[in-house]
């Protein structure tokens, strides 16, 4: 299939792999053609037209997207005809689209917007119908705007087939066509994993995170209360790009500077309870090791993935590790070892978490996390959100600098910062288990194996007489083809670590929104979030959790140590089968 | 006395009937049909149903359900009036035909009487564009319709609805 045929495009003569598209043939030869419904990771749907180029001997325009490039084919990418038939294709799609882009969430950055100004449209001509429908907001983490909705699918699709997840499809037909799930059900009584992942791939504001930042404000001008904020990994390794920049930079002082100007009194960092999510992971999987639970032992990070699993493999519960989330921590902690510290009552404090993360909105609601009766964290925003907040605050985010988290909680090792990538809380776990299970340091501590961006890693790490054999998947549709391989093979793994979303937290659902140059799901984006993490670490002297000063002495102070009756009250959990509308059953075709 | 349990296996059992052939998928559309042929409408259970029996998300089912206006999603009543929208029909005056209808019976299109006798459904030619304008009530197509037509045809089946009601309490 990879022989070489001859095209013509625009009269020049050029040769091209046959069996691909005329749209790869094209991007192979420098002419970007717009587009809209087409995504690299996603099947073809050629429902927008966009894309649209002239075919000599076709009758009509063919979307390039989807038409096959064959040899001789002669190709025009660019005449007045086809400028203009584009323009009318988004001229269409814009008539129907609600006009308050000032006040819209995606405002300057959204790719109806950036299309429309590429494609020279200056002047409406025509006045659509609008579409009238509710908005859903039912749901603790994702807003469903179907009036705002272009129905270029890539939602439908990535729910399906990257996510596996099949909460959204289309219902109706024609004009009328919207996308929502299983019989317009509530999106909160849908499938749905609360992940996000629609939001960063819908090119218009049809999905957004449920807004908490007024909520915040105005729990920040509460004088009563001790705010405290924490921190993910993650939000640090992206939210430069809310400020263009280009990916990659690691701007924790910056955050912290300007979460203290926003009004904390404290900023931990989720990195420190990350430390502490695997003194206690690694105890739990060497208990099990011994026999003492069933293996393999799964991650309970993701809180997408914890409600996938509950949802559609709850059989694999008793297999998930029963630590809470680092988050879900990090709330527990301040409220209680730190309110205790501080000698202030729990109802008191304000427990705000800022996460790349849609899902953890929903797990900070779930009722079985809250501590004596209250949430641990009372409320949850993304990475957008925040630099949504620095930048209507007046604060020159990217000159505040020099501040660091704040101790008690604040202090991390290199091991709980890769946990925003994935393969990085298995690599941290095997830099502490290692040390438990053996009493000896393990040197060579970079797991290469198991970073990068590849669907599932494997890997084998020996430990004295031993030999664990471990598994990585990010992105729930991965992680159900590896639960699947488990299924058939249920001594292959040991320990398996899984995130909900593609590349781990760092493409999160809360992160930001593709600029210009760049795609939704970008490998060479999340690459560099990936590498401003693992950067981090390699600067740091301590690179593993147990090594971390601030987690031995919560150990010696409050904790006694890992797997205590208190840290089994306060750091670990329990899930239950969920089951909503719209599961399907794996087992019935095969 | 045909019970919810019977139903639910005589589906699976309709549904297994399909497995062994090629693009079993496909057959979702055969399988919805049954439902309303035996229910009156294609209800959410057994959508759910058939999602766990075929493999196909339920988002996906639902959006099969609400493409094709055959399926009805809500309850139906005893008789289902189609007023045929084709072309040929609408020139000759099926709009009229339709507003009669939901005059005398006060439903709009899609809906179904308080007393479950009548559901109003529009249909997009029925070929029979000969005799337009036509309506089909339970699969019986009535052609060169006129307003007091339809009334006087709606009149008779409530009118026998009634005997037979009385018959029945007698």
């Amino acid at each position: 299939m990879d022989n070489m045929i001859p095209i013509k495009v625009n009269g020049k003569e050029y040769r091209v792999k046959s069996g691909q598209t005329v749209m790869h043939a094209l991007d192979g030869l420098g002419y970007k053609i717009p587009r809209l419904c087409y995504h690299p990771k996603l099947s073809i749907e050629g429902a927008c037209r966009v894309c649209i180029v002239e075919i000599k001997g076709l009758k009509n325009y063919a979307a390039s997207c989807s038409y096959p490039v064959s040899a001789n084919m002669e190709i025009t990418t660019n005449s007045r005809e086809l400028r203009q038939a584009r323009r009318d294709i988004v001229e269409l799609i814009l008539d129907n689209h609600p006009q308050d882009c000032h006040t819209c969430d995606r405002d300057g950055i959204c790719e109806l917007q950036r299309l429309a100004y590429a494609m020279g449209i200056r002047k409406r001509y025509f006045e659509g119908e609008r579409k009238q429908y509710a908005i859903d907001t039912s749901s603790a983490s994702v807003v469903r705007d179907p009036n705002k909705c272009v129905l270029c699918g890539r939602c439908v699709r990535l729910c399906s087939e990257i996510q596996k997840v099949n909460a959204l499809g289309y219902a109706h037909r024609g004009f009328k066509t919207v996308v929502m799930p299983a019989f317009n059900k509530p999106f909160s009584e849908s499938v749905c994993t609360t992940c996000g992942q629609c939001i960063n791939v819908c090119p218009t504001a049809a999905f957004v995170e449920k807004n908490n930042t007024r909520e915040l404000f105005e729990m920040l001008d509460d004088p009563d209360t001790v705010k405290i904020a924490q921190v993910a990994p993650s939000v640090r390794a992206a939210i430069g790009e809310s400020f263009n920049l280009e990916p990659g930079h690691a701007m924790h002082s910056e955050i912290v500077a300007s979460l203290k100007k926003l009004g904390f009194d404290y900023v931990f960092d989720t990195q420190f309870s990350a430390d502490l999510t695997i003194m206690e992971e690694a105890s739990e999987f060497l208990e099990r090791l011994e026999g003492n639970g069933p293996l393999p032992m799964i991650t309970s990070c993701s809180s997408a993935w914890m409600k996938y699993v509950e949802q559609f493999y709850p059989e694999f519960i008793p297999n998930i590790s029963s630590c809470k989330s680092p988050m879900s921590m990090m709330g527990t902690l301040v409220k209680t070892y730190f309110a205790e510290k501080l000698k202030v009552k729990p109802a008191n404090i304000l427990s705000a978490a800022f996460m790349c993360c849609t899902a953890k909105k929903y797990e900070a609601a779930r009722p079985e996390l809250a501590v004596n009766g209250s949430r641990s964290v009372d409320i949850v925003l993304t990475t957008r959100e925040l630099a949504w907040m620095i930048k209507s605050a007046g604060i020159d985010f990217l000159n505040a600098k020099g501040e660091d988290f704040d101790a008690p909680l604040g202090l991390s090792s290199g091991a709980g910062t890769i946990f925003g990538a994935t393969g990085g809380v298995m690599e941290a776990a095997i830099r502490t288990a290692y040390f438990l299970y053996s009493g000896e340091t393990l040197l060579d501590i970079e797991l290469n194996e198991l970073r990068g961006l590849k669907g599932i890693k494997e890997s084998r790490i020996k430990i004295h007489d031993k030999e664990i054999r471990v598994a990585v998947a990010h992105g729930l549709g991965n992680s159900s083809d590896l639960l699947e391989t488990v299924k058939k093979d249920p001594g292959r793994y040991h320990f398996i670590e899984i995130m909900g979303c593609p590349g781990g937290c760092i493409g999160g659902g809360g992160q930001p929104y593709a600029t210009a140059n760049s795609i939704p799901l970008d490998e060479d984006c999340l690459l560099k979030r990936a590498e401003a993490l693992y950067g981090l670490d390699r600067k740091k002297t301590i690179r593993r959790s147990h090594d971390n000063p601030d987690i031995q002495r919560i150990y010696k102070e409050y904790l006694g140590r890992p797997l205590s009756k208190l840290s089994h009250q306060l750091l670990h959990t329990h899930y239950k089968e969920k089951t909503p509308h719209g599961i399907i059953w794996k087992g019935a075709v095969e | 006395m045909i019970t919810e349990k019977d139903k639910k296996s005589a589906l699976l059992e309709f549904i297994d009937n399909y497995r062994e052939k090629d693009n079993f998928e496909s057959y979702l559309i055969a399988v919805l049909h049954r439902v309303q042929e035996v229910n009156g409408y294609v209800d959410e259970a057994s959508m759910d149903l058939i999602a766990h029996a075929m493999g196909i998300p339920t988002a996906r089912i639902y959006g099969v359900a609400t493409f094709y206006h055959f399926f009805n999603l809500k309850p139906v009543g005893k008789y289902i009036i189609s007023v045929c929208m084709g072309t040929a029909c609408f020139v000759k005056g099926a709009n009229a035909i339709a507003d009669k209808i939901k005059e005398i019976l006060n439903i709009e299109t899609g809906e179904t009487t308080k007393d479950g006798l009548f559901t109003l459904q529009e249909a997009r030619c029925l070929g029979a564009c000969g005799q337009a304008p036509v309506l089909m009530i339970n699969n019986k197509i009535h052609g060169r319709m006129t307003p007091k037509k339809t009334a006087d045809m709606i009149k008779k089946i409530k009118r026998n609805a009634l005997k037979q009601k009385v018959q029945g309490q007698r």
